[in-house]
This record gives structure tokens, C-alpha cells and sequence, in this order.
């Protein structure tokens, strides 16, 4: 049976894909964000992911204002990157999961989440570049990748709470996805930032940070935010942040932050990085609740 | 018509991509959309006028895109995103127009940005309602306070 053993949230800056295909990963500037995902890239290399859900945006590359899908999820066999004004970004072509995108489709769909199926997508930055900072830049990406558009550019985007139900419908269709799968989901975009407008260049740190503890300690009060909230405090494009709450949805209600990174700036954006662990096995549990409740704890701990 | 007041209306500084500017620069978008291929690049550089006589467009926003004017191409319903691909096509990153839009120098954009950002504290709303009193004092980016003098030095003169 599949199974979401963690999310993996991160922003997703472009100018950080920039600095990757310029070779300036080693500037000063550039460490500072670099060498601050080093241990996020050691931890998904232990985890040996065979399939990641990447939840993200598109910046106007597949979608314009001709088309706007609140949620657009990609069954293909493969997701070429986007040109996004200066060409293609030199990374390997994103490959699909078509059956386990469609299951999930499928799913999601008859739990009432009326998805939509892009069967031919190309994908930008906003996809790329968490993938960069958690594989580095390898000739192929580790494992297939499923991505899901959620629209942020034209307001509104689809609620916190819608989000996190959405992470909820897809945890359910990957427990019933046959094949042993260990699955990774990413949310993506953010942190705190504003690039249009006489504002541009605001970051609330302070916003971010607890948005980062309350993302692991308090989900769906958090996933209760309004949307005037995020671009008041963190910026008319900071409310890129609800995709993450696609990701914490997908987990168990407990989960264990096994790793956080923040710092300011990239460009214009606050750089956030949280990784989550689902913590009960979700087999085991299910056993255990029926047999002896009490134990469960232990049998976890001896699992 | 005159646009609906929305709650985000009272941040300041911000124009928030909603369905009525989207609808309002909807020519603006994809306008901008078309520079995503070299041979579109190329004809609107070589005469930008005639160029955009191929989307519907006010004069207002054939303007503010003729002058770069970022702010106004919001205003009047663009989109950063898109808005961002003329900047590409001028050569300008993100971070360039960012720092135009605020009305700073590109340096000066720099250093606040290392320096930790715009802070929040005072620029929550224009109504000042969700603003906490600030107990220090937060120093103000320098743009901000040159293009504030120099609306003031504006209307005083307007006056005269």
C-alpha cells in the first residue's frame, strides 16, 4: 500500500533557480541559502522518496488569464520546464506518475474535490526550484514527481481550509493506491513577500515564524486564516502559503518537525524550509487501535 | 464604472489581483504573455507602438506600458507575473522592477532587502487600523520618504 511518510515545505524564489543555472550557488549571498538546505537534501537522500506530490503554483508560464484552474493536477507521463521569458531553465524534464495521479484524481474527485486534469503542462519555477534545493542538480530527478497547480495569481486562491482538505482527500487516495509507494509531499511558495507595488520588498519575519510553529502544532487553526490576513502581514504574494497547507493536510494530525530553515532575503522573498514526519505507522495503528489501544504507543516506538 | 471597495483595498501600496482587474487588463496580460516567444520579443522591440495596436487596450494602458510605468500597469488590472516578462524583455530581473515600484534606487532597494525587509509595523493599512503603535522607531525606507516629500513638494507647488 502507498503511503505519505513526510511533507516538505520550501519556497520556491526564482532568482534562487537563477543563481543554480548561473553557477552562483557559491557566492556569499547565495551560501548563506544554499548551505541552509544542506541537511533538508541529507535527510530526502536517507528518506529515498519513490514519488513526490509537489503541490505549487504556476507564474503565468502554463496558465495565463485565459485559464485559471483553482486546483490542476498533472497525470502525464512528463511535465517539460516552462520558458518563462528566457528560455527553458537547464533541468531535467519533471517525469509523472500517470497511474497514481489519475487514482488520486479519481479519488479526490468522487470525495467531492472536482479537480483539474492537465494531461499536457509544462512547469515553471515554482516547481524546479524546491525540486533543486531538495535533489540538487542531477541529470534526472530521483523519483517521478506528481504536480499539483493551485492558482494564487488571481484572487482568490483557494481558501487555507479548502487547501488543507484537499491534503486531507489526498491522503486518503494514496491509502488506497495498491502498490507500496513511500511518498514525499511538498508544499511550496512563500514565505513572507511582496514584489508588486509601492510595498514591494516587505517581510515579516515574525509572521513566519509562526506560521512555521503553528503548521506543526496547530494545522487546521492555522489553515483557518483569512486571506486579507497573509497579504496584510506577509505580503500581497505571501499568501502563497496556503499551498502549504495542502502538504500539512496530507500528514497525520502528529507529526514530528525533523528539520526548519529560515533566513532573509533571496531577491524579495523570506526563505523557509520545514520538514514533517509522520510519526504513527499508519498499518500498525489501524491494528492496534482495534486490539489493544494502550499499546499502541509502544508498538510505534518498537516499529 | 469605479471599482467595488474590497477589504484589501486599505493595504497600502498594494494592488491586489482581483477579478475585476483581471477583467479591466485582461489586454495588458496577454500582451505581456506574447513576449514569451523570441520572434514576439523581437517585433515589439523593433516598434513597441504598433506592436501593441494587436491588443485591446485603453490609451491609458498603452501608455504606462510605452513609459514602464509598473505601478499604473497594476492599477489598470496587469499582473506582476505577466508584467514581469516586459521587464525580462528590457533585461530587468524580479528584484529590478520591485525596486522600481517602490520608487527607490536599485541600490538602496538592495540594502533594505539585506537588511531584513520592509518591516510591517506601519505599513499594515492606510487606515492605520491594524497598525500596533510602533514603540521604537522603525526607520522608513529612504524611497519612501523621497517620494512622500516629493508629493508634498508636488501639491505644494500645485498650490502655488
Amino acid at each position: 500500500m502507498a503511503k505519505i511518510i513526510a511533507g516538505f515545505a520550501s519556497s520556491h524564489v526564482p532568482a534562487i533557480g537563477a543563481a543554480i543555472d548561473n553557477k552562483q550557488t557559491h557566492d556569499p549571498y547565495w551560501q548563506r541559502i544554499f548551505s541552509g538546505f544542506e541537511k533538508a537534501k541529507k535527510w530526502i537522500a536517507d528518506a529515498q522518496p519513490e514519488v513526490v506530490i509537489a503541490v505549487y503554483n504556476d507564474h503565468a508560464s502554463a496558465f495565463s488569464v485565459e485559464l485559471i484552474p483553482t486546483f490542476a493536477i498533472g497525470c502525464a507521463a512528463e511535465f517539460p520546464p516552462a520558458d518563462e521569458g528566457w528560455g527553458p531553465r537547464p533541468v531535467p524534464v519533471v517525469k509523472g506518475h500517470p497511474q497514481l495521479a489519475s487514482h488520486i484524481a479519481t479519488s479526490a474527485i468522487l470525495d467531492g474535490f472536482d479537480l483539474t486534469i492537465a494531461n499536457k503542462m509544462e512547469v515553471d519555477h515554482g516547481l524546479t526550484v524546491p525540486l533543486n534545493l531538495a535533489f540538487g542538480s542531477p541529470d534526472e530527478w530521483p523519483c517521478p514527481v506528481i504536480p499539483i497547480a493551485v492558482n494564487v495569481v488571481q484572487f482568490p486562491p483557494p481558501t487555507g481550509k479548502r487547501c488543507f482538505d484537499l491534503g486531507r482527500a489526498i491522503r486518503k487516495a494514496v491509502a488506497s493506491y495498491p502498490e507500496d509507494l513511500r511518498i514525499v509531499v511538498f508544499g511550496t511558495g512563500g514565505m513572507s513577500h511582496q514584489i508588486s507595488g509601492p510595498r514591494a520588498g516587505l517581510i515579516n519575519s515574525k509572521f513566519d515564524k509562526a506560521f512555521l510553529d503553528r503548521l506543526t502544532k496547530d494545522p487546521k487553526g492555522l489553515a483557518a486564516m483569512p486571506h486579507i490576513e497573509y497579504m496584510r502581514e506577509a505580503g500581497a504574494e505571501g499568501i502563497e502559503l496556503v499551498m502549504w497547507h495542502v502538504m500539512r493536510g496530507a500528514l497525520d494530525d502528529k507529526v514530528k518537525e525533523v528539520y526548519r530553515f529560515y533566513t532573509v532575503p533571496a531577491s524579495n522573498t523570506a526563505v523557509g524550509n520545514i520538514i514533517l514526519e509522520n510519526v504513527a505507522k499508519p498499518a500498525k495503528k489501524a491494528a492496534a487501535k482495534k486490539t489493544a489501544p494502550k499499546k499502541a504507543k509502544g508498538l510505534r516506538k518498537a516499529a | 464604472m469605479a471599482r467595488k471597495a474590497q477589504d484589501y483595498d486599505d493595504i497600502p501600496g498594494t494592488f491586489v489581483f482581483d477579478a475585476e482587474r483581471s477583467r479591466q487588463g485582461y489586454g495588458i496580460n496577454m500582451f505581456c504573455m506574447s513576449l514569451m516567444k523570441e520572434d514576439n520579443r523581437k517585433a515589439f522591440k523593433a516598434n513597441e507602438a504598433e506592436y501593441l495596436k494587436k491588443y485591446p487596450l485603453t490609451p491609458e494602458q498603452t501608455e504606462a506600458i510605452l513609459k514602464r510605468d509598473y505601478n499604473r500597469m497594476l492599477e489598470l488590472g496587469g499582473n506582476i507575473y505577466f508584467t514581469a516578462k516586459l521587464g525580462a524583455t528590457d533585461g530587468h530581473s524580479f528584484r529590478h522592477l520591485a525596486a522600481e515600484m517602490t520608487g527607490a534606487t536599485q541600490d538602496d532597494y538592495a540594502k533594505m532587502m539585506l537588511e531584513g525587509g520592509r518591516s510591517v509595523e506601519g505599513n499594515r493599512s492606510k487606515s492605520g487600523k491594524y497598525d500596533t503603535p510602533v514603540k521604537k522607531a522603525v526607520a522608513k525606507p529612504k524611497a519612501k520618504a523621497a517620494a512622500k516629500s516629493a508629493k508634498k513638494s508636488k501639491s505644494s507647488s500645485k498650490r502655488k
